[in-house]
Parts: C-alpha cells; sequence; structure tokens
C-alpha cells in the first residue's frame, strides 16, 4: 500500500460499498460492520500519512517535488486527462479530517434502519469523493469527485432525512450543480488556453495550470481573467456557503441525519474554501489579490449574519447549520487578508495559517455539535430549543459535553477554537483594520446564541414531559470523546496541524501576494 | 445528366453493403416466418431478427477501417462516419428487438400483428443506415421516406387504442408537410446547380456562380426538413405526441433512431456542400452572406431551453422524456454550429452516450409499464424499492441525461462544450450549462418518486418481477453509461476518426 496509499485511502470505501451491495439486507450488523471495517483501513492510512508527511519540504511552489505521496498516470489520451493525486500542506489536514469524521460517523448511523444497505454503500461513496477532492491534482480528476458526491449526498439527505427532505435534497443538488456548471466552464477555459510546457497542447494538470508562464493570451486578457475567478469563485461559494449563495444549507442541514450533517458540515463545506485556495488563488493569483477586499467584506457579512440569523433559530440544529455560516466567515476574512497585496510575510501567514486552522477545527466542532443534538433528538424526537428546560439536572454527563462544544464553538481560550481565530484577527488587523474590527462583534454575537442556547436547554425549572430522558450512551461518547481530545489538544498546542501546513502555506502566499 | 455518365451498380458493390443486404434479407425472412407461423409464435420472427441484426452487426465490425468506397453509381458512400452509424443503428435495433419481446404494450394478450413488429424494427435499422450513407439528394429522400413510412406505421402499432392512432396520424401528417419543404428546397437545390450529388453540388457552388439569396432559400428549406426528423424547435410539434402515444419501446426506437440518422445526413449534407475548407474561397463569399453561425446558434439555445423548460412541467414520464429528447437535439446541435471538426466528433460521441442512456430510460418505463399500466408520475412512488436494482440502473440513466459525472452524459457534454468554447461561442455554452441545472430538477422529479417520496401505506409495496431479459438489457445499457464515464479515450478516438475519414473522403 506503500506506494499508492492515496488511492488506497480514496478507493478502498468505493471496495466496502461494492462488497455492501452483495451482502443480504437483513444482515444488517453485518452490514454495519464491513461499513466500520471500510471507513477504518482510510483512517489508518490517514494517520500513517501524518506519521510520514514531511513538515520541511521544501521544493519551490508549483513543483510536483512540492506535493508527496504523488501518483500520476495517464487517464485519458485523446483529452490530455491524467490520474494525478498528491497532497500538500493544505491537503492534508483535511484528508485527516476526512478520515477521521467519516469512521465516527459510521458509528454515529449505527441506529439507522431504513434500507441499511443503502445507507452505507451510499455514505462509502460520499467518502471516497471526498477523499478525492482533497487529493486530486488534475482539474478534470477533482472536477469528477466533486460532482461523484452530490448523488450519494442527494440521497442521503433525500431517503433518511427529516420530513421536508424532499425539498431540501433537491435544493442541495440544484444548488451545487449550478456552482459546478460554472466552475466546468471556467475549468474547460483553462483547459483550452493552458499550453502544457511538455507537449504544447492543451492539458487540464493544476500544476501547468498554476504555471502562469504556460496561460496562453486569451487567458491573459483581464476580463477573461475576471470571468474566470468568478465562474470558479461563484462554484465554490456555492459550497462555502458565502452569504448570498447560503440558503441551501439550513434547509439541507436540519433535514440531513444527524452523520449526514455531520459530513455536511465538518468536511463539505472545507471543499468550497479549498478550492479556493487550491485552485483560484494559485491559478489566478493576480485576481485574489485584487479580491482581497471583497473576501474580507465577504467574510465579514458571513460572520456577523450568520450569527445574527443563529441567535434567531428555535431549531437547535438550524443554529448549528447557521453557527456554520457565521464560522466559515472567519476562514474567508482569513484568506482575504492573507492575499491583500504588501502585508508583511508574519500577518499574512497568520491569517493563512489560521484560515486553514480555522477550517479544521471548524470541522472537529461542529461536528461534535451536531452529533451532540442529534443525541437529544434520538430521545425526544424535537429539537425546539425552548421546548426543553433543566435538562441539565437529568442528564448531566451530556450536559457536560454539550457545554465543552458550544464552549469551544464561542471561542474560549484554550479549545481549538480560539487558536484560529485569534490567528486570523492577528492577520486580519494590520491588513484591514475596519473590517477585522466589525468582525470581531462576530464573537461577541457568537457566545450570545450558544449561551443563550444552553441557557434555555438545560438550565432553567425541569420540563418535567422528559423526566424519563436517559443520559448519553457509550456508543454516543464514543463518537464524541475522540474529537474532544483533539480540540482539547490543538486548544493548547496547535502545532501538530500547524506544522504541517506551514510551508505550503508560505508558498500559496508568496505566489498570490508577491 | 447524360446517361453515359451513369455508373451502373455493379454486384461488387454488394461486398461493401453487407450488412444492408443481410438487413434486407432478415426483414423478408422475418416476414416469412411470420406468416408460416401464422403470428403465433412471436418468437420465430424475433429470433430471426436478432440472428440477421447479430450479423449484420458482425459484417460491419468486420469492414471497420476500411477506406471510404462510393458504391451503387456513387449514391451511396461507405466510410468511416457511416460504419459509426451502422454501429449505432444495429445496435439499437437488437436492444429493441429484445426488449419489445418483454413489453405487454406490444407481446401482450389480444395485440395483433406481434411478429410484424420485429420485421419493422429490421426495416427501420435498415432505412437509418442508408441514411447515414447517402451522398446524393435522390438517396437521401428516398431514405428519409424510408424511415418515414416505417415510422408512421410503428406508432400507430397499438392499432385500438386512441393515443396511439392519433400519433400515426400526427406523425404521417406533418411528416408528408415537412417532406413536400425538404423536397421543395432539394429541387431548388438542383436547379440551381445541376447537380444531385453532393460532392457535384459542392464544386458548383464552389465556383461562385450560384444566386446567394436562392441557394439561402434551398438550404433553409432542406435544413427545415432534417429539423423535422430530429425534432428541432420549431419543428418538434409531432414529437411528445408520438413519442406520448406510441408504445414505449417503439417510442425508444424514435427517439434513439430516426434522430440520430438526421443528424448523419445533416452532418454529411452541410459538410460535403457547404463547409468552408481551405481551398473554399468561393465558398465562402457564399455561405458567409449570412450569420450561420448565429442561426444555428439561435436554433439550438432555443431547442435546449424550449425542451427542458416543457419538460418541466410533464406528469408523465414518458412524455417529459420527449421533451428532454427535444432538449438534447438542442445540446446535439451546439457541436454543429460552426462545422468544426471538435464540433461534428463530439455530436458524434453524443450520440453513441444518448443511445445508451435514452434507450434505457425509456427501456424502464417500458418495464414498469408492464406492471403498473402507467407511465403517471404520481404512480411512480416508491418504485423504486419495489425493483432495486432495476431502479438503481434508472438512476444512472436519469443522472446520465443530467451529464452528473461519473456518467457517460457528462463526458458527451463536457466534449460539446469544450467544441463549443474552443469556436468561442461563449453565450451558447453558457446557456447550454444553465439548461443542464433546469434538467437536473425534472430527471430527479422521476427519482424523488421513485425513492424519496413516502408511499400512501395502502400502497402495494411487494417487489416487482421483472423479466430477465429486461434486466440483461437494461444491464448492458447501464454499464457502458458508467464505464464510458470514466474510461472513454477509445470511444472519443473512434468518434474523430470517423469525423476525420469524412472531412478527408470528400
Amino acid at each position: 500500500m506503500g506506494e499508492h496509499i492515496l488511492s488506497w485511502m480514496t478507493f478502498f470505501p468505493v471496495i466496502g460499498a461494492a462488497v455492501i451491495a452483495f451482502i443480504p439486507s437483513e444482515k444488517k450488523e453485518i452490514i454495519k460492520t464491513t461499513a466500520a471495517a471500510a471507513a477504518a483501513v482510510p483512517l489508518i492510512l490517514a494517520v500513517q500519512l501524518f506519521m510520514n508527511f514531511d513538515r520541511g519540504v521544501s521544493a519551490a511552489a508549483g513543483t510536483v517535488e512540492s506535493y508527496q505521496f504523488v501518483e500520476h498516470y495517464t487517464w485519458i489520451k485523446a483529452f490530455n486527462i491524467e490520474y494525478f493525486m498528491g497532497i500538500d500542506g493544505l491537503s492534508v489536514p483535511m484528508v485527516l479530517l476526512t478520515a477521521f469524521l467519516s469512521f465516527l460517523c459510521i458509528f454515529a448511523s449505527w441506529g439507522i434502519n431504513k434500507s441499511v444497505k443503502g445507507y452505507f454503500s451510499l455514505f462509502l461513496i460520499l467518502e471516497a469523493g471526498m477523499f478525492g477532492v482533497f487529493c486530486a491534482l488534475d482539474f478534470f480528476l477533482f472536477y469528477v469527485f466533486w460532482e461523484v458526491m452530490l448523488l450519494p449526498m442527494y440521497f442521503l439527505i433525500g431517503i433518511w432525512g427529516g420530513p421536508r427532505r424532499e425539498y431540501a435534497a433537491i435544493k442541495f443538488f440544484l444548488y451545487t450543480l449550478a456552482g459546478s456548471v460554472l466552475m466546468l466552464l471556467a475549468m474547460i477555459g483553462f483547459y483550452l488556453h493552458t499550453v502544457d510546457p511538455e507537449t504544447g497542447g492543451h492539458t487540464f494538470n493544476m500544476l501547468h495550470m498554476m504555471n502562469q508562464g504556460n496561460h496562453d493570451a486569451w487567458l491573459q486578457a483581464s476580463n477573461i481573467r475576471h470571468l474566470l475567478w468568478f465562474g470558479l469563485f461563484i462554484g465554490f461559494a456555492i459550497k462555502v456557503p458565502i452569504v448570498p449563495f447560503h440558503t441551501w444549507l439550513p434547509d439541507a442541514h436540519v433535514e440531513a441525519p444527524t452523520a449526514v450533517s455531520v459530513i455536511l458540515a465538518g468536511v463539505l463545506l472545507k471543499m468550497g474554501t479549498y478550492g479556493i485556495l487550491r485552485i483560484s488563488y494559485p491559478m489566478l493569483p493576480d485576481m485574489a489579490q485584487w479580491f482581497a477586499y471583497p473576501m474580507v467584506i465577504l467574510g465579514a457579512i458571513n460572520i456577523l449574519y450568520g450569527a445574527y440569523c443563529a441567535m434567531a433559530q428555535t431549531d437547535m440544529k438550524k443554529l448549528v447549520a447557521y453557527s456554520s455560516v457565521s464560522h466559515m466567515g472567519y476562514v474567508l476574512l482569513g484568506m482575504g487578508a492573507a492575499a491583500k497585496a504588501g502585508l508583511g510575510l508574519q500577518s499574512a501567514q497568520a491569517a493563512m495559517n489560521g484560515a486553514v486552522l480555522q477550517m479544521f477545527n471548524h470541522g472537529t466542532i461542529t461536528a461534535m455539535m451536531f452529533l451532540s443534538v442529534g443525541v437529544i433528538y434520538d430521545r425526544a424526537h424535537h429539537r425546539r430549543i425552548n421546548g426543553f428546560g433543566g435538562l441539565g439536572m437529568q442528564m448531566p454527563v451530556y450536559f457536560s459535553f454539550f457545554s465543552f462544544c458550544l464552549f469551544a464553538a464561542l471561542g474560549l481560550p484554550g479549545l481549538s477554537g480560539f487558536i484560529s481565530e485569534a490567528m486570523i484577527f492577528m492577520g486580519a488587523f494590520p491588513a484591514y483594520r475596519t473590517v477585522a474590527m466589525i468582525s470581531a462583534l462576530g464573537i461577541i454575537i457568537g457566545a450570545a446564541y450558544v449561551l443563550w442556547m444552553l441557557q434555555r436547554v438545560f438550565l432553567g425549572p425541569k420540563n418535567d414531559e422528559y423526566d424519563n430522558l436517559p443520559d448519553i450512551n457509550t456508543r454516543e461518547m464514543f463518537t464524541l470523546v475522540p474529537i474532544g481530545i483533539i480540540v482539547l489538544i490543538l486548544g493548547v498546542y496547535p502545532m501538530p496541524v500547524l506544522d504541517l501546513m506551514r510551508v505550503s502555506m508560505t508558498n500559496l502566499i508568496k505566489v498570490v501576494a508577491g | 445528366m447524360e446517361l453515359t455518365n451513369l455508373n451502373i451498380p455493379s454486384w461488387s458493390d454488394m461486398a461493401f453493403w453487407l450488412p444492408e443486404a443481410v438487413l434486407a434479407l432478415t426483414f423478408l425472412a422475418a416476414l416469412i416466418g411470420d406468416l408460416v407461423v401464422r403470428g403465433r409464435r412471436t418468437w420465430v420472427p424475433m429470433i430471426i431478427s436478432v440472428i440477421g441484426l447479430v450479423i449484420a452487426g458482425i459484417y460491419t465490425v468486420l469492414g471497420l477501417g476500411q477506406p471510404a468506397q462510393t458504391i451503387m453509381g456513387d449514391l451511396i458512400i461507405v466510410d468511416g462516419m457511416a460504419a459509426f452509424f451502422r454501429l449505432l443503428f444495429i445496435f439499437t435495433g437488437l436492444a429493441t428487438v429484445l426488449f419489445a419481446w418483454t413489453s405487454e404494450e406490444i407481446m401482450g394478450r389480444g395485440r395483433e400483428n406481434k411478429g410484424e413488429f420485429f420485421a419493422l424494427t429490421v426495416m427501420m435499422t435498415l432505412a437509418t443506415c442508408v441514411i447515414a450513407e447517402a451522398r446524393d439528394l435522390l438517396m437521401l429522400f428516398l431514405a428519409m421516406e424510408g424511415v418515414g413510412l416505417v415510422s408512421y406505421v410503428m406508432a400507430g402499432y397499438m392499432r385500438f387504442n386512441l393515443r396511439s392512432t392519433e400519433a400515426s396520424l400526427k406523425y404521417v401528417l406533418f411528416g408528408a408537410v415537412s417532406s413536400a419543404i425538404m423536397l421543395y428546397g432539394l429541387s431548388l437545390l438542383y436547379g440551381l446547380t445541376g447537380s444531385m450529388d453532393f460532392a457535384g453540388i459542392r464544386e458548383v457552388l464552389m465556383t461562385g456562380r450560384v444566386d446567394a439569396f436562392s441557394l439561402l432559400v434551398a438550404v433553409i428549406l432542406i435544413f427545415a426538413g432534417f429539423s423535422f426528423k430530429v425534432a428541432a424547435v420549431p419543428f418538434h410539434f409531432w414529437c411528445p405526441d408520438v413519442y406520448h402515444g406510441a408504445p414505449t419501446p417503439v417510442s425508444a426506437l424514435f427517439s434513439v433512431g430516426p434522430k440520430a440518422a438526421g443528424f448523419a445526413l445533416m452532418i454529411r449534407f452541410f459538410y460535403s456542400t457547404l463547409a468552408t475548407g481551405p481551398d473554399a474561397a468561393g465558398m465562402a463569399a457564399l455561405t458567409s452572406q449570412i450569420n450561420w453561425p448565429l442561426l444555428l446558434g439561435a436554433v439550438s439555445a432555443v431547442t435546449m431551453t424550449y425542451g427542458n423548460l416543457v419538460a418541466l412541467r410533464q406528469e408523465n414520464v414518458k412524455r417529459m422524456l420527449a421533451y428532454s429528447s427535444i432538449a438534447h437535439v438542442g445540446y446535439l446541435l451546439m457541436g454543429f454550429v460552426l462545422l468544426s471538426e471538435a464540433g461534428l466528433a463530439a455530436i458524434l460521441f453524443y450520440l453513441l452516450v444518448y443511445t445508451l442512456m435514452n434507450l434505457g430510460a425509456f427501456f424502464y418505463v417500458t418495464a414498469i409499464n408492464n406492471h403498473l399500466k402507467s407511465e403517471d408520475l404520481s404512480d411512480y412512488v416508491g418504485i423504486g424499492f419495489r425493483a432495486p436494482w432495476a431502479g438503481a440502473m434508472m438512476v444512472v440513466f436519469l443522472a446520465s441525461l443530467t451529464g452528473v459525472p461519473p456518467f457517460a452524459g457528462f463526458i458527451g457534454k463536457l466534449y460539446l462544450f469544450t467544441a463549443a468554447m474552443d469556436t468561442s461561442l461563449y453565450w451558447l455554452v453558457i446557456v447550454a450549462g444553465l439548461n443542464s441545472v433546469v434538467g437536473l430538477y425534472y430527471y430527479f422529479k422521476v427519482v424523488k418518486a421513485m425513492f424519496l417520496t413516502s408511499p400512501p401505506d395502502d400502497q402495494d409495496m411487494s417487489p416487482l418481477k421483472l423479466h430477465w431479459l429486461q434486466y440483461v438489457v437494461l444491464a448492458v445499457l447501464a454499464i457502458p453509461t458508467l464505464a464510458l464515464g470514466i474510461f472513454f479515450g477509445e470511444f472519443s478516438e473512434l468518434a474523430n476518426s470517423a469525423i476525420a475519414l469524412l472531412t478527408t473522403g470528400i
């Protein structure tokens, strides 16, 4: 497996899905165990990646050598499409996050009883798509993986979701496909007008596209670059989601089953920002610089709008969904600030590393939040914030878990969310002082909606209706505890993740901000 | 034309026309076979047709790679593109025969003349093959009428079903009018150039001594005739009614065979008479008086948009697929706009993919119709769980029709989009892109009914037993629909070489 570790990681879940398809549907436990095994292998491989990843690789940006575990084969010769996989400091944290959350989510789905076979096969295909997106270095390959996820996601929301699942599923699909089509057109534009330095033909190779010297005259024209930037940006913005493209998100999150919400918020949203950093920034660095200020403003809008919306929600899951919108805003703030021309390297590094760290941290924290909400929903069968009260006495262990992740979400020092947000502000403040100051208000509003929910659900007079609710069980703890440990460790000592990304992100800053 | 100049067809020409000869004999054998068993043992004509189609297919494969040959007194050309379409049509015919065999609409109790259906399918295959090989105005018209006549009979196959009879009558009326229009255009063109032969027409046009306006009128009239065949807006009115009324296996055949034949003819006719090659200075002067790309682009954009928007409102799956096929004609026309080689190759590849996925979708509807006697969306609720494997294959077909990776439909679209982008038709690509998103909504309305909507409590959720042959044919269509989305190199090269042969063969 050593040579093709990324391929094994990506396609092992597919093998698992195929095996599951041939297990008789009555054997539910066997299906679930198989799924767990199929998700465990990528996790083991991810740990192996983490151990063997060279943190100090010194190759220049845009060279194959700056990527590791590279696999490079011809796929479709007629179109110059390659099977080109490899990871750098930007993808490694995302790959780790995917492997880790997918594995836990199999256990979070243990309670699924409707069409078990379909659920777990689709879930594993989804996992494969996520790995593929984070590892692909060929634009076509990236696009295929990006789209492969849509179909399983549609079914996971649409079949196993809540009451308005049909609406939420098709809305998710339509929004994302609309974005993907724009990305597709931009991709074809790049394909037709990037000259492969070796063959002189068209190419889908992302590294060639990143090298500005390979762009032909058409691609160098300013108006074309603006169009391509917006094509890519809207495609990714829908996934992030950046306000005003966010309206699919609350619907999809609320209707999706718990484990799918976790994947949706924990990994899928990161693909939007990952795409901007992997594709838009290095391929159109001048545009990235030009768009730095709008990006920061969009970030601020996301932070404040998401936070205010979260405060107004009466459904716990919807609150968490809007908090995701708000937290992804910090990522945008960091990304935008890091792209500002003439910003000192140190500030840019703080902003950029903070943004990527925030992607990782939000993935873990929001996963915990959704899992926690799932726990109460499984017991009470509703999620109305005002329908509870005094649960803290009834379910003390659950109370402590939930408060832990809520405090992480509001950015309490000592937990991981604080570090990344602080880094982002350290970078954004010298770059765009006013916007950074306004965005910082988001932290206060964040504390407000989090604490207010905590108060309404767990404190106050006890609602007699819930006298018999059992406390959190071992399986649920098994899904929450590992994430909690990571949140705690990274809150005290974030270097394990920061070390991974440092070199690559510095390279990216140099490409974008000169 | 003087008689001495005529090439008299010789027997040796038949060596290049073996597939057609086999198909013609099969048609007769199937008819006679049906008479011998007096319409009772319908498997006899079925088996005869299958064997004949397979033999014709084998001959086509054996003949692949031969240099282009002009035969039958210059009426017919057998080249790479003809071979490509032969394979496509024979495959379509074979799939249709096998699937119709399991269809209650055609083979059900109390139906008449069941055996003739197979003979007609073979005839349709033959006629469409000839369309793709015509290089002469006369042959073009004969072959098109041949397809038309078979189609009219097949559309009205359920003689006592009102919808089916209506479909047939509508098809006849529209067909007759459009044939007349096209014939008028053809006669104008003959009058202008004095030649029936595509190459001869080109030669005269190259001299530049033809009145541009008359030529424009002739070409537009001919294009109208082709548009009718492929059901492009504004000549699409027959299409939804005919597809809806005809038995489903027939609609499946219609949505693929005659449509692809129309495109084959369009490509050959326009490319060999009007295309502006490197040596065609005179041509350019003639054809540049009108903005062809804009005109064809507009037809393409309107066709796809109309098809998609109307499909949104359909509650009958068959009718929805009819409108969807109009939308796909719009996509296909994108490749035609600039007559670029890449565009034409994209059309061929898309036709191949379209054949697989569209036949698949129609066949699934046929299979379900056997049990539900309905194609209404509201009756499809929960059907996905009653036959999960077939349902999964239908999802593959619909996702591919939408154009979502990793299915073949996406590659087809990518191919077309790339060709159009390469010729700077950005507005058209954007329109097509947005149309794909619209398509998603109605294709997945079917998926939603099949899998997502909770069935009412009293609904029968017992498993559906589909005929084993239906599973086989659906799998034969679904597996390549998936595989071509991942490994399409070989087939795109096939399409490329078919077009390359066409362009060098002139």
